[in-house]
């Protein structure tokens, strides 16, 4: 018995020992690949490093590198995805097992980044396709989209499949609370209506609608998108101004009626060419928070939060979508600026006629964020 | 005069003989030539459709093929946010590996493109991938990563919502790439070997699809850029600029090197011949009849081919713009052509694969094979082989 309990003991000490030397060794390489930055730098010596990782083929790595991923900038994940690739490709053709429980242990750890939890399924998939899918009911309300978008769709597919009216209201309600993919929210949204369900989208997504908008300001030869108008140095709504050809710029109330939370300037200004107009609101946060502000504008474009320039793009008529550009940006606890400059160019195609934006508040995985001073559930939309 | 021999005679002409690998748009020197590869010409799908392989993603890149390898890039996942490099066995169509990475830039592209638009390139011993998404990546012929960078993530307004498509180029130990859009536009040469800019230049803020050709020349080989100013002659290294162009060009269509002469889709198709020393290139003539659509020209033999939006093709004499013959094959076209056995190979849209012999004569269509599916992407040929692929599927056409 003593004997017994002396060679459990050795073999529970050679295993720390040997994962305590896992991490030693790629405790140098992983730093080194976290390091890269913008325009190559550390490039060199991350390929060193991924080498050393690779040829390590040793699948008891992988948690490490996958931990390595979390907080790690875009390029970084990109170094250590292919190591995990690598590294796994090696494993498998040497006959080696990939450690499914420790990855599912990580996959279902939300602490842990949305992007190494998605490359941990994609491992445990490889392997073992069907404990991969007896996950992902788990995954509706994940913070992860690539995850959460497996799991909507299982809804969804159900939903479409079922015969009951209540049992299809049930499972479409319950895919488009979850959704966060314009495809998918668009097919639940649609079969709701169709069932004869009231569904409010642009509160789902969170466009905001209300809007206070002036125009036109000079934006003849595209001057207008560096100039400085008087918008852009102190908000008055009482105030107007002498715009364009001498026509008055003055603020004008303007609420979207669109579920995508499209405003257009066309609407109170006419369909004006070579102008500026800018929008502005204020957001009300329950409390000071990260967020993101996303947009879809196919004008050149300026945008403030609270007096701050957040992003400039000088880009015309190349196309527009939901959640084109993404904005970090922080909110304050109670009231927030947003201001937000729209420039039309010159041309006069059918396809230049748009003036207009769509832009949201929302978290990192693209769920809604309302101003407290929002009006409630509008069911038309 | 004499000038000018001496300049002609300094310029070697590319005229690839086949057989070789195609490591980059449009092949050797960007000519679309393997004059020598015994590709069939008569196509029969029964007969010659050696293999074909599922692709994990969409594409518009052509394939390149590095010794028994052939590679392809492809993009899919949510919102095409998943790029992809796969390496396929020449001989059988099965899969080496594949590597994925995430997008650090913007997806967004017109719904007929992609992000995985700009075909990849090889210098032989390294891939360099890259996508609408402004991310290069340089791998091994073994999938081994060398380094990556985020073009978009170091400047952060280069992205066009229509979608990127300029292809790679590689001389030497730089790697050239242009990034034109409306709003942060610039070229870039890259040291192979890490991934840092060796020089980047601005460039016109206006979208440009077009990819830079190569002209060979004793001095050293220039980097041909073109935008819709017209075209910048830069040394590959350095990117200090020889010469420029200034009457504007396409921004869709690439131009091709043969003859000695630079033919440059401006005003319909313009002929130009570098001049040793001089800030400006000769212009050799113009021919606005010649103008191509979408589809690059190419030059074979005493002719240059374009093609325009219907599906004609036109036949113009190199020396002189002169056109010589025209024909009507199926379009439209998105793939530029490509040329081997005597023949051009056009695959349209709908992914009709075409074969029209060339030589004395008109040209008169040889074969064809309906491959079935959407096919925007130019075809590869290597190892008397033509490879084409569409958003699912990468075939390879053979005896």
């Amino acid at each position: 018995m003593r004997t017994i309990r002396l060679l459990a003991c050795f073999v529970a000490l050679f295993c720390v020992t040997s994962a305590h030397a896992a991490e030693i060794a790629l405790a140098g390489p992983i730093r080194t690949i976290r390091a890269v930055g913008a325009k190559g730098e550390g490039n060199a010596a991350a390929a060193n490093a991924w080498q050393t990782i690779v040829k390590r083929a040793d699948p008891g790595d992988l948690i490490d590198l996958l931990k390595s991923m979390n907080g790690a900038n875009d390029l970084a994940t990109n170094w250590f995805r292919s190591a995990v690739e690598a590294s796994t490709d090696a494993a498998l053709k040497a006959g080696k097992k990939l450690p499914v429980n420790d990855l599912r242990a990580f996959l279902l750890d939300r602490d842990n980044d949305p992007r190494p939890r998605r490359l941990a399924y994609e491992l445990i998939a490889r392997v073992d396709g069907k404990q991969a899918a007896s996950l992902i009911d788990g995954f509706l309300d994940d913070p992860s989209v690539e995850l959460r978008r497996d799991a909507v769709a299982r809804v969804l597919k159900q939903a479409d499949g079922a015969i009951k009216k209540e049992d299809k209201i049930g499972k479409f309600r319950t895919a488009l609370n979850a959704a966060r993919d314009v495809d998918q929210i668009d097919h639940a949204a649609e079969q709701l209506r169709e069932l004869g369900q009231q569904v409010d989208l642009a509160r789902h997504f969170g466009f905001i609608l209300r809007w206070s908008l002036i125009a036109p300001f000079n934006n003849a030869d595209g001057v207008g998108f560096a100039a400085v108008y008087a918008p852009e140095k102190k908000v008055d709504l009482r105030s107007a101004f002498e715009g364009k050809d001498g026509k008055p710029a003055k603020w004008v109330k303007f609420v979207s009626d669109d579920a995508y939370g499209m405003v257009d300037f066309n609407k109170p200004f006419g369909e004006l060419k070579g102008v500026v107009g800018y929008a502005f609101t204020e957001f009300h946060s329950d409390k000071a928070r990260e967020a993101e502000i996303r947009l879809g504008c196919k004008n050149a474009w300026k945008l403030w939060v609270n007096g701050k320039e957040v992003w400039a793009r000088e880009e015309y008529h190349r196309g527009m979508r939901i959640d084109q550009y993404r904005l970090k940006v922080n909110l304050k606890k109670g009231k927030n600026t947003i201001l937000f400059k729209a420039c039309q160019d010159e041309r006069t195609y059918s396809w230049t006629k748009q003036w207009q934006v769509q832009l949201r508040v929302c978290d990192a995985t693209g769920t809604a964020i309302l101003s407290t001073d929002r009006p409630s559930q509008v069911a038309s939309r | 005069m004499r000038r000018i021999a001496l300049t002609v005679l300094l310029i070697s002409i590319i005229i690839p003989l086949g057989g070789a690998d195609w490591m980059r748009f449009r092949g050797p020197g960007a000519t679309g030539l393997a004059l020598d590869a015994k590709v069939p010409t008569k196509l029969d799908a029964k007969k010659h459709i050696a293999w074909k392989a599922d692709l994990p993603g969409r594409g518009l890149s052509s394939p390149i093929i590095v010794g028994d390898r052939v590679i392809v890039t492809a993009s899919g996942g949510r919102d095409q946010t998943r790029l992809y490099v796969i390496c396929f066995n020449a001989k059988d169509g099965s899969k080496r590996w594949e590597r994925q990475f995430w997008a650090t830039g913007r997806t967004m592209s017109h719904r007929k493109t992609c992000v995985a638009a700009p075909s990849p390139t090889s210098d032989g011993k390294f891939i360099y991938a890259f996508y609408s998404t402004n991310d290069v990546i340089c791998l091994d012929l073994d999938g081994n990563l060398q380094w990556l960078r985020g073009l978009t993530h170091d400047y952060p307004n280069a992205s066009n919502s229509l979608g990127m498509s300029s292809s790679l180029m590689v001389v030497g130990d730089t790697l050239i790439t242009q990034v034109e859009n409306d709003s942060e536009s610039f070229a870039v040469g890259l040291d192979t070997k890490t991934g840092v800019n060796r020089w980047k230049m601005s460039r016109p803020a206006a979208a440009n699809w077009t990819s830079p050709i190569l002209l060979k020349r004793k001095g050293g080989d220039l980097a041909l850029l073109q935008s819709s100013a017209g075209m910048t002659a830069v040394e590959p290294k350095t990117g200090k600029v020889h010469w420029q162009f200034r009457d504007g060009a396409s921004t869709i269509p690439s131009g091709v090197v043969g003859h000695g002469l630079i033919m440059i889709p401006s005003n319909g198709l313009t002929a130009l011949r570098h001049i040793e020393g001089s800030e400006a290139p000769e212009i050799v003539w113009k021919q606005s009849r010649l103008g191509p659509s979408t589809a690059s020209p190419i030059a074979v033999g005493d002719h240059v081919f374009v093609t325009n939006k219907v599906g004609v093709i036109s036949a113009a004499n190199v020396k002189d713009g002169e056109v010589a013959w025209r024909l009507r094959i199926q379009g439209p076209f998105s793939a530029s052509p490509v040329a081997a056995n005597g023949h051009l190979y056009f695959v349209n849209e709908k992914g009709l694969l075409q074969s029209v012999k060339i030589g004395a004569g008109e040209g008169e269509l040889a074969g064809s094979i309906d491959l079935g599916q959407t096919v925007l992407g130019t075809p590869a040929i290597a190892g008397d082989a033509l490879y084409v692929r569409s958003d699912r599927t990468l075939w390879k056409i053979a005896e």
